[in-house]
């Protein structure tokens, strides 16, 4: 009945504006009626994007049905994004410190940031790249959300129950990663593919490269029972020196493989400086470049009958035992590839040419045949052997300038950006796919503008085994003229797709701005499928254990406790008032605090800062939080609460009293 | 005839009994289902107040059972200490830790009349025929207990003047506007009072001949 009174409206207003056809690209004055012909007709609003504003268009109170999980860029940190109203819903601290959340204040979320240390040096920004949602039987299941940062090799474990983060691993073995984060169908591995080789140990002079700089791909074990990476049951797949790009995991026939590019083959060091070419030119050469095909079911087998070396306390899979042992197997692609995206039934790799105008479409099946026949054109340098490419090879297909990634709906079309293009086009799938579209396979039938330079797109569950293909998010990475000028610095552009009807054209949406960073990559979730806690299970949580909090203060409990020179506080939050209200401590002196915030309303949650002393904590209903530090400056503090709780959310303070 | 036999009353001769089963049967019927009624209010709230202001959608519940208060009572408390009012806990301790003892007995009581052939039963039933109203009365106590001795130190007891929630329909309390209703629990006890009213008058027409019969010493 809604629906079909806002319809009924839209084509009222469709109608009135195809009469009048008028496209104003400025926005009028101030629109006084309640007639939505005669608004849109004074806003300058086509009859397209009045369809545009009803398709996105969320009134209070109701909930977006799909829920986008983005990175964050160079903030370190993933976006919660609502669909189609492309609403910000939520900013997960993960890699850097976030006030808000109290993330890198509290002792708890200081200790999971101290997780992401390189070499002990505290890191306060992250690259954040590729989220990527648990899996269950190849279908995401809205337990998990992993998610890698490029620039110091680093994946964190974000807890959707509550939406934070729990973990963060720091690769010992690289600095920089890209082919992350990845899982495999039941999230029993965690893959993070590096990027820019380099020792894995110490220093090495680049003549040194072939011999002593390395490639690697990680694959962290996960515990999906504790929520964790068991960094000691992980390990590396050592590498040749190329340039790791992004990887996929196989899924249904595929299932058991991982598959990487690279590009880089080259090996060439740079050094423009010195006379020769640069790295963009130096590792642009070869005509190809090689697809890692790698056979992880082996690998773990491997690892487990203790082929594997320990560096840096990390067990390291070996590239000689690899290459004897088939777990890797090098396929040729058009050089300088991007994206290796796996179709939803494991069968098909879609390797995006990026500076070739191509897909080159690889068949597993032909794949596997290839390897078992040893079908090899030869073994590159470091004895890996290189499967001849027309044996492997389903087809290549022109889909436009510089395409990146690709990803799929249930309808046998796949959806692929194309950087140079600025667009995204949509193409059908061969082979058993064709009975689902009834088109020619391998066809492109359907080509959308984006603004501008998108990167990667976003399918709704678009990855998976039973993709889902509602709608589609552009990535772009330049908006130029989208939006109001703020400055030479711009805002990203995400921009929402309808790709709902198959026969029908691909429709743009929506422009959202993001300005904190550059979100590489982003996941679309069913939102049902998401299922997070209202308020902490019970008062006194620690949510980095997900478990009771050893300082849980229950009311009646507060005290205030010395030994020696350690002071300890275990202090209850309710609105509109902490107990105690007085502490006291000699300058000098340890202090450890712990607020347990004693509510069980939603969203009474309550802030802590002590001004001073750089504080500031988030505490949600349930949650017992910790901070701890020496009172190394006398004077008085008043500490507050930093979430507007209540009519009384003012008076809610107290004073630290720090004697000389 | 001793005092006791007096108060228990006369035995119906068997040949009666089979003639007339249905005289018998329906007031044992009638009280018998009173006194089960009664037990199984037991495990069903008897009130219910529900709050509600806009930040809270859903509106808060405070569900009043015979021993104890389920729902949103953190809540509620949370709020109440703004105003002053004393958590929902100290309500009630002494009727509350008694109810289940209290209401098994009178359910006993009321089984017990069913034996009782003498005007004795109607005395045997009358807590548990009265009981509804001393639950009501009793309720209203602590509501009028609760809502007018606010601590003077509360942040808003300026502005809350001292009041009594409603037993029954709606009411107003600050931002909140409240409704009261009489739940299942309660239900269940008034209909046990009227089945032990109509159980009663049964029990007088089949049992009142043979008794008058019996204290004239006509009857063994």
């Amino acid at each position: 009945m809604k629906r079909n009174t806002l319809l009924g409206l839209a084509g009222l207003a469709l109608a009135a504006l195809l009469l009048i056809g008028c496209r104003g690209g400025e926005q009028t004055g101030t629109v006084i009626s309640d007639d939505p012909m005669e608004i849109a007709r004074a806003r300058g609003l086509s009859p397209a994007d009045v369809v545009a504003a009803v398709k996105t268009y969320q009134p209070t109170g109701k909930y977006d049905e799909y829920i986008m999980f983005a990175s964050g860029g160079h903030s370190g940190q993933v976006l919660v994004i609502g669909i189609p109203s492309m609403r910000l819903l939520k900013v997960i601290g993960v890699f850097t410190p976030e006030p808000w959340q109290g993330w890198g204040f509290s002792k708890e979320t200081q200790e999971v940031l101290a997780q992401g240390n390189y070499d002990g040096k505290e890191l306060t920004w992250g690259d954040v790249h590729h989220p990527a949602l648990s899996e269950t039987n190849g279908d995401y299941d809205g337990q998990f959300l992993f998610v890698n940062e490029k620039a110091n090799a680093r994946v964190a474990v974000i807890d959707l129950r509550d939406f934070e983060t729990k973990q963060i691993v720091k690769n010992p073995l690289s600095l920089s990663d890209h082919g992350g984060a990845f899982v495999t169908p039941n999230t029993e591995w965690v893959i993070e593919g590096g990027q820019y080789a380099a020792p894995f140990e110490g220093y090495a002079p680049l003549d040194q490269y072939k011999e002593r700089y390395r490639g690697l791909i990680t694959f962290w074990k996960f515990d999906r029972e504790r929520g964790r990476i068991l960094p000691e049951q992980s390990f590396a797949l050592e590498l040749p020196p190329y340039w790791q790009d992004v990887c996929d995991a196989g899924k249904q026939v595929s299932e058991g493989w991982v598959f990487c590019n690279s590009f880089n083959t080259e090996m060439a060091t740079g050094g423009v400086e010195k006379g020769n070419p640069p790295f963009e030119a130096g590792a642009s050469q070869r005509d190809m470049d090689y697809l890692h095909v790698i056979n992880l079911r082996k690998a773990v087998e491997l690892v487990e009958a203790g082929r594997t070396r320990t560096i840096k306390g990390f067990k390291v899979l070996p590239l000689d035992v690899a290459a004897a042992e088939g777990v890797l197997y090098f396929v040729p692609e058009p050089k300088s590839p991007h994206g290796v995206d796996v179709s939803p039934d494991g069968n098909y790799l879609v390797i995006a040419g990026k500076l070739d105008p191509h897909a080159t479409i690889y068949n597993f099946q032909k794949i596997q045949e290839a390897i078992a026949n040893e079908r090899f054109s030869g073994r590159d340098d470091y004895g890996v052997p290189i499967l001849d490419f027309d044996a492997v090879i389903e087809t290549q297909i022109e889909l436009g300038l510089g395409p990146l990634h690709t990803q799929f709906d249930p309808n046998g079309y796949a959806y692929t950006s194309l950087f140079l293009e600025s667009a995204v086009v949509r193409w059908t799938l061969g082979g058993p796919w064709a009975e689902k579209h009834g088109r020619n396979p391998w066809t492109v039938v359907d080509k959308v503008s984006v603004h501008y330079n998108i990167g990667h797109l976003a399918v709704a569950e678009g990855d998976v085994v039973n993709p889902d293909g509602r709608y589609l998010v552009a990535m772009n990475k330049w908006s130029v003229d989208r939006f109001a000028n703020v400055g030479p610095l711009l805002p990203q552009n995400f921009q929402l797709i309808d790709i709902g009807n198959p026969n029908g054209p691909m429709q743009l949406l929506y422009d959202m701005p993001i300005a904190l960073g550059e979100p590489h990559y982003a996941q679309i979730i069913k939102a049902d499928k998401l299922q997070p806690w209202e308020v902490y299970p019970e008062v006194g949580w620690d949510p980095s254990t997900q478990s009771r909090h050893p300082a849980a203060t229950r009311p009646g409990e507060e005290r205030i406790e010395r030994r020696g020179n350690t002071v300890e506080i275990w202090m209850t939050a309710t609105r509109s008032h902490f107990t105690p209200e007085h502490v006291e401590v000699r300058k000098g002196d340890r202090v450890i605090w712990h607020i347990t915030n004693i509510e069980r309303a939603r969203d009474a949650t309550h802030g802590f800062s002590l001004p001073g002393y750089n504080f500031n904590l988030s505490i949600e209903p349930g949650e017992t939080a910790t901070i701890e530090f020496v009172a190394d400056r006398d004077g008085v503090f008043a500490f507050y609460c930093t979430e507007f709780c209540s009519a009384l959310h003012l008076e809610m303070a107290g004073y630290f009293l720090v004697r000389p | 005839m001793t005092w006791l036999d007096k108060i228990i009353g006369p035995r119906i001769p068997d040949s009666v009994l089979h003639h007339e089963r249905r005289r018998f049967r329906r007031p044992t019927l009638l009280l018998g289902t009173a006194a089960l009624l009664l037990l199984i209010s037991i495990f069903f709230p008897y009130w219910r107040i529900r709050l509600y202001a806009p930040q809270y959608p859903g509106g808060l519940v405070a569900k009043v059972y015979v021993n104890r208060v389920e729902g949103d009572v953190r809540e509620i408390d949370a709020l109440n200490h703004y105003i002053g009012m004393r958590p929902l806990e100290e309500a009630a301790q002494l009727e509350r830790s008694l109810s289940i003892i209290l209401i098994a007995a009178m359910a006993l009581l009321v089984a017990g009349a069913i034996y009782v052939h003498s005007p004795w039963a109607a005395v045997l039933s009358l807590p548990a025929l009265l009981y509804p109203l001393i639950f009501l009365a009793d309720l209203y106590y602590w509501l009028w207990n609760f809502g007018t001795n606010l601590d003077p130190r509360a942040p808003l007891s300026s502005s809350v003047k001292p009041f009594v929630p409603p037993l029954l329909g709606e009411g107003k309390v600050g931002q909140f506007r409240v409704v009261a209703i009489w739940d299942i629990g309660l239900w269940l006890a008034i209909l046990a009072s009227i089945l032990i009213l109509v159980g009663l008058y049964y029990h007088r027409k089949a049992y009142k001949p043979f008794y008058e019969a019996y204290v004239r010493g006509e009857m063994a």
